[in-house]
């Protein structure tokens, strides 16, 4: 035994035609995520939006390369830095915006707010603001596809803090045991909250899926086309009964860990911070390389921009204007 | 009174919780159960004997020992279409699961706005005096009941077990199922094929005029033996079980206590803080102008429960101190 009877996953490069359209169309994600999340950070300044927001400034490609390769009835569990996902799966701008407003049209009717969105119609089981604690919600919807007889797979989004949680531990444990059709995405920022991860973990992080079983690997989390790839790869063998798979991507947040943390210079370096931002930025590596493919010229990829900044002043004046829920809603949904 | 025909062909509890779960087994291709040892083994109580052999191991799912995972996958599940029951071999455990019922069962829906219910039943136990000491004896049923979202029921007889397991699995929100582990022997009239006992209705167990004994789970045949005990003295006591805790069957308390004017509370729960303290001020709020006593509170010592039979005695209210406790509190008044 040992870790050569682990599958070993493949890096999928050219697992299936691409077409240029559809990396074109991962770059209005990207562009859209990062429009999205710039404004919130506004609304946050301006104290427009009740309450805090964790940005996902910088990490866009994981949830856009991931998403990509997902059905709409695929599931996704997310995070309490869960935009991204959320829109990466094909939420609305509007419907987002309200629910960071607490406005009826939300969401979650204003109920659950930037922590807790949920869009059950593409499969999105909420973002969660307990650290790791919808990896048990993802396995199970992986159990009840396997056990519907349906091929849907369901992806867990997790951020490399949650390695702390024992209940991640216990469902990777269950999943591999009963082949369960879920794909485990540890988006390594580097950082849990405020605390460099060398010093909350011990081992390595792939050595953690590859002790159960699961193939694991680790991807350059700023490049969508490798995450796209990888991910790919995962749900295919997800989807055709071959069990569940680990992708740890590397990633940085540009922001603090959330709107508030402004001054980060006890815990990160500037210099760090500008490294990833001018070298490692996924947007700009992505735009480089579709030019360089001759697939987007720089005027097609600025009015993809400008389109994306449409959507999204429409989509916060949509919001702005909409009303709060009336005060009768305060009990109802606590039961069904 | 919902007690059956004396006719009626007579059940362990065991067997009315076994019988309740194949029924709707049947009747329903998405429930399924899922556990530690629930298969073959058919738990170290063996309520669940024989439900994998016309089920098959799909059905009725053995588990790693991982309270928190197993109960985090069936949170997915339910949220996905399936109707979970999670077994939790003793009650003590749910300590294990505390963040998956709380933080994501309780709230889903609502966090939602709605969208996403968890309909699923954590079937658990309660009760000391096994001789089991301090990690396998307590009676945490009140934990649950804190907390909005979930449901909370505790079957007292027979009959009662399976109507209620039946409506517990076909409610769409999550209901947490206590069985006193010193009742699956008991026997009660349980009639054959379906049957529902709707969750939030109490039962009287004994009519009686001068007091009202309010009684839980494994309390109501000790406070049924208390009014045995205080009969031939000239005090009838009447026995009320809630049946469930939430939603609590208020109505029915507070016109007992009306009609008796003395009400004691019995429930093997820790007294400080638990469900005789929520109980006793249902009945004194509502019924206040009408009582001739406090409300009495008869819990769990609070103390963890002692291993050395002598002492685990002393732990929980028995026949003679229930009938005591009514004995004094209709003397005392009545000299006043």
């Amino acid at each position: 035994m040992g870790q050569s009877s682990i599958p070993v996953l493949q890096r999928g490069d050219g697992f299936r035609e691409v077409l240029p359209e559809k990396w074109v169309n991962m770059y209005r994600q990207l562009v859209k995520i990062r429009s999205f999340e710039k404004q919130v950070n506004e609304l946050y300044l301006t104290a427009k939006m009740p309450g805090l927001a964790h940005l996902y400034i910088g990490e866009e490609a994981v949830a856009v390369g991931v998403c990509e390769a997902l059905r709409t009835d695929d599931y996704i569990t997310s995070t309490h830095r869960g935009h991204g996902h959320c829109l990466a799966k094909g939420a609305s701008v509007e419907r987002m915006f309200a629910e960071l407003l607490g406005k009826a049209a939300g969401y979650c009717r204003g109920k659950g707010g930037s922590m807790h969105i949920a869009d059950q119609d593409r499969g999105n089981l909420g973002a969660n603001a307990i650290v790791g604690g919808s990896a048990g919600i993802a396995a199970g919807a992986a159990l009840s596809a396997q056990m519907r007889g349906a091929d849907q797979v369901a992806v867990c989004f997790f951020g490399e803090g949650a390695l702390g949680q024992g209940l991640l531990y216990e469902v990777m444990n269950m999943a591999a045991l009963w082949k369960l059709p879920v794909i485990y995405v540890c988006e390594n920022n580097l950082y849990n909250e405020y605390t460099h991860y060398s010093e909350t973990t011990a081992g390595t992080v792939t050595a953690r899926p590859e002790a159960f079983g699961i193939p694991a690997r680790t991807i350059d989390g700023q490049d969508v086309r490798a995450v796209y790839f990888a991910a790919a790869n995962c749900v295919e063998r997800a989807r055709t009964g071959q069990g569940p798979a680990f992708l740890e991507c590397l990633t940085y947040r540009f922001h603090g860990h959330f709107v508030a943390d402004i001054n980060r210079a006890y815990y990160r370096s500037r210099q760090e911070e500008q490294e990833w931002e001018t070298q490692r930025d996924p947007i700009h590596r992505l735009a480089s390389w579709l030019v360089e493919q001759k697939w987007a010229s720089a005027e097609s990829l600025d009015k993809i921009q400008a389109e994306v900044q449409m959507e999204i002043t429409a989509g916060l004046e949509f919001a702005l204007q909409a009303p709060f829920p009336d005060a009768s809603e305060v009990d109802q949904h606590v039961y069904a | 009174m919902s007690t059956p025909e004396p006719a009626a062909r007579e059940l362990t509890l065991a067997e009315a919780i076994r019988e309740a779960l194949a029924e709707e087994m049947r009747r329903d291709p998405r429930v399924f159960i899922i556990g530690e040892d629930v298969a073959e083994a058919g738990t170290p109580f063996k309520v669940l004997s024989g439900l994998v052999a016309e089920f098959g191991p799909r059905r009725v799912i053995d588990t790693p020992i991982s309270e928190a995972g197993f109960t985090g996958i069936a949170v997915g599940a339910a949220v996905t279409g399936m109707r979970p029951v999670v077994d939790i071999m003793f009650g003590d455990f749910i300590t294990l699961t505390m963040d998956q019922m709380v933080n994501q069962a309780a709230k889903i829906h609502y966090m939602s706005g709605g969208s996403l219910r968890v309909p699923m039943v954590l079937h658990t136990t309660l009760g000391a005096t096994r001789r089991s000491a301090a990690q396998h004896s307590q009676s945490l049923h009140a934990w649950f009941s804190h907390i909005p979202g979930l449901k909370v029921v505790l079957p007292s007889t027979p009959y009662d077990a399976k109507g209620l397991l039946k409506s517990a699995i076909r409610d769409d929100n999550p209901v947490a199922f206590f069985e006193d582990k010193m009742m699956y022997k008991m026997k009660g009239a349980v009639p054959q094929g379906d049957y529902l006992v709707p969750l939030g209705i109490a039962d009287i167990k004994r009519s009686g005029k001068d007091i009202t004994l309010v009684a839980t789970s494994s309390m109501v045949q000790v406070a049924l033996s208390a009014a045995e005990l205080l009969s031939p003295i000239g005090i009838e006591a009447e026995v009320i079980d809630p049946r469930t805790l939430f939603p609590l069957d208020k109505q029915t308390l507070i016109a007992s206590a009306k009609k008796t004017g003395r009400a004691i509370v019995v429930d093997e729960g820790y007294e400080r803080y638990g469900v005789t303290a929520e109980i006793a001020s249902v009945i004194a709020e509502g019924a206040f102008y009408d009582l001739d006593a406090p409300v009495k509170r008869m819990g769990a010592r609070d103390v963890p429960v002692p291993f050395s039979p002598v002492l685990e005695d002393l732990t929980v209210p028995t026949p003679e101190s229930v009938a005591e406790a009514a004995r004094t509190l209709c003397e005392t008044i009545s000299a006043s």
